[in-house]
């Protein structure tokens, strides 16, 4: 009988996770998606949602890998063509559900007061995304090459695992400057100042899609959609996100 | 390995974990030595817990040790704040960051090696050598670190194979910039996530078949050093 038990309350979790959604999402989305999730599983008695945050090309990465995700939700188009290309997504479920804005950011205090004042000898290091797998550290390199400072900066560059290490770098005043987007700057206000917003990039839209693999292809399109509700409109609103 | 591969090779990751390693290892090694002696000869009150937090870095996980060091060392500290306003230095994003974090890791294993080898060490040929008056000094140079050294040298080559390895507090601390803080096992990591496996296999595999060659080293002296 105790055995049996046993083998009933291994076997539960198992049982329960038959709703269980999986989201992959970009690591600027953290906060938003951490209040959007609760409110998701309130319209869907018996579904829970966990997130798995990142830089969106890593995320990638793991579906590729194979990883059991259910949606992705990128913070570029790049990143989520890359996965259509791979057939990892199902096309047509995806769909644009908010944008962002590039800005520099700095201590408090700081001299820098535009892209130019990032040459200053004060300025010793600049953190930005890795370019190869985080969508907002190729946003920057756009942005510094369209006014010729992308090769000038090169030996202060420090490259950053996702956006929020970029904050993290700033905020504790190791780099003198990052590039961000404008909802993380928000989230550390008095940490950081926003020094400019910063243009010379394609538009920051973030897509999401449900993944050609999932097992939960219906739930997690309800998820998709749900995302272009105006309940999870007014979330992404309240942290500064812009619309579609 | 196809050609292009080899031509996009960046020796640089490996040149500079090697060179990483050994200034960690020679500085655990100074260090461990010293600290053998002491928790292995004498009775300093405390010493049961200065061994324990020296061996701490062996058990905390390396995110601890990374938070510590930027906690200690970074601008907002006292520390760090001092040394960079007075000689413009800071060990975040700089490769002497990654030789501090390596040095915790790799200290534990060169001080068990030294403490128990030196607690193995037959105290009456050290009596001997004193009453052939040699100094304290000259019998420890002479007879104690002789007799020793092979169970030091093997800690001193697992603590170089270990700060080879060591990575998430490296990482937080000197950050991964190509070419000036970029160590191997975070050429790898950056590899793997930006999806160019061939890059992380042919790096992985190099590291592996060094980090074979120095363990199975160590393992010589071992045997050695415990007959």
């Amino acid at each position: 009988m105790k055995r049996l038990l046993l083998a009933l309350s291994l076997a539960l979790p198992l049982l329960a996770s038959a709703q269980q959604l999986t989201v992959s999402a970009a690591a600027s989305l953290t906060d938003a998606f951490k209040e959007i999730g609760p409110r998701f599983e309130a319209s869907k008695p018996g579904a829970t949602v966990r997130f798995n945050f990142a830089a969106s090309g890593v995320l990638l990465q793991q579906i590729v890998q194979g990883a059991p995700v259910d949606v992705f939700a990128s913070a570029d188009q790049e990143t989520m063509n890359r996965g259509a290309e791979q057939k990892l997504i199902a096309a047509d479920t995806r769909r644009d559900f908010a944008s962002n804005t590039l800005v520099l950011v700095t201590p408090p205090g700081s001299p820098v007061k535009a892209m130019r004042d990032l040459s200053l000898a004060d300025v010793k290091r600049v953190a930005i995304g890795k370019v190869a797998s985080v969508p907002v550290g190729r946003y920057t390199q756009q942005a510094l090459e369209s006014v010729q400072l992308w090769a000038p900066l090169q030996p202060k560059l420090v490259f950053a695992d996702n956006v929020r290490q970029v904050l993290d770098y700033v905020s504790r005043g190791e780099a003198e400057a990052g590039f961000v987007y404008r909802t993380d700057a928000e989230l550390a206000k008095g940490k950081v100042v926003i020094a400019m917003t910063v243009g010379g990039h394609p538009p920051v839209t973030y897509p999401a899609a449900v993944v050609a693999d999932s097992r939960q292809a219906v739930l997690a399109r309800d998820f998709v959609t749900f995302l272009g509700s105006s309940e999870a409109q007014a979330i992404l609103a309240k942290y500064d996100f812009g619309k579609p | 390995m196809p050609a292009d591969l080899w031509s996009q090779f960046d020796a640089a990751p490996l040149t500079l974990t090697l060179r990483v390693a050994a200034v960690a290892t020679l500085l655990a090694l100074l260090l461990g030595v010293a600290l053998g002696w002491v928790f292995a000869r004498t009775r300093l009150p405390g010493r049961g817990l200065l061994e324990a937090v020296c061996m701490l870095p062996l058990v905390l996980p390396p995110t601890v040790l990374g938070y510590g060091i930027l906690v200690l060392m970074g601008r907002r500290s006292a520390l760090g704040g001092w040394l960079r306003e007075h000689f413009d230095y800071t060990v975040i994003f700089n490769w002497h960051g990654a030789v501090i974090a390596s040095t915790l890791v790799a200290l534990p294993l060169v001080l068990k090696g030294a403490s128990s080898a030196f607690s193995q060490v037959d105290r009456n040929l050290e009596a001997a050598a004193r009453t052939l008056r040699q100094s304290r000094w000259s019998t420890f140079v002479r007879v104690t670190l002789p007799l020793a050294w092979p169970g030091i040298l093997a800690g001193t080559l697992l603590a170089f194979a270990r700060a080879m390895g060591e990575f998430g507090a490296s990482l937080m601390v000197a950050g991964s910039i190509p070419g000036q803080t970029q160590t191997a096992s975070m050429a790898i990591y950056d590899a793997v996530q930006a999806g160019r496996d061939d890059l992380a296999l042919m790096l992985a595999l190099i590291v592996s078949a060094v980090s074979v060659a120095i363990l199975v080293l160590s393992n010589r002296f071992l045997q050695r050093s415990s007959p």
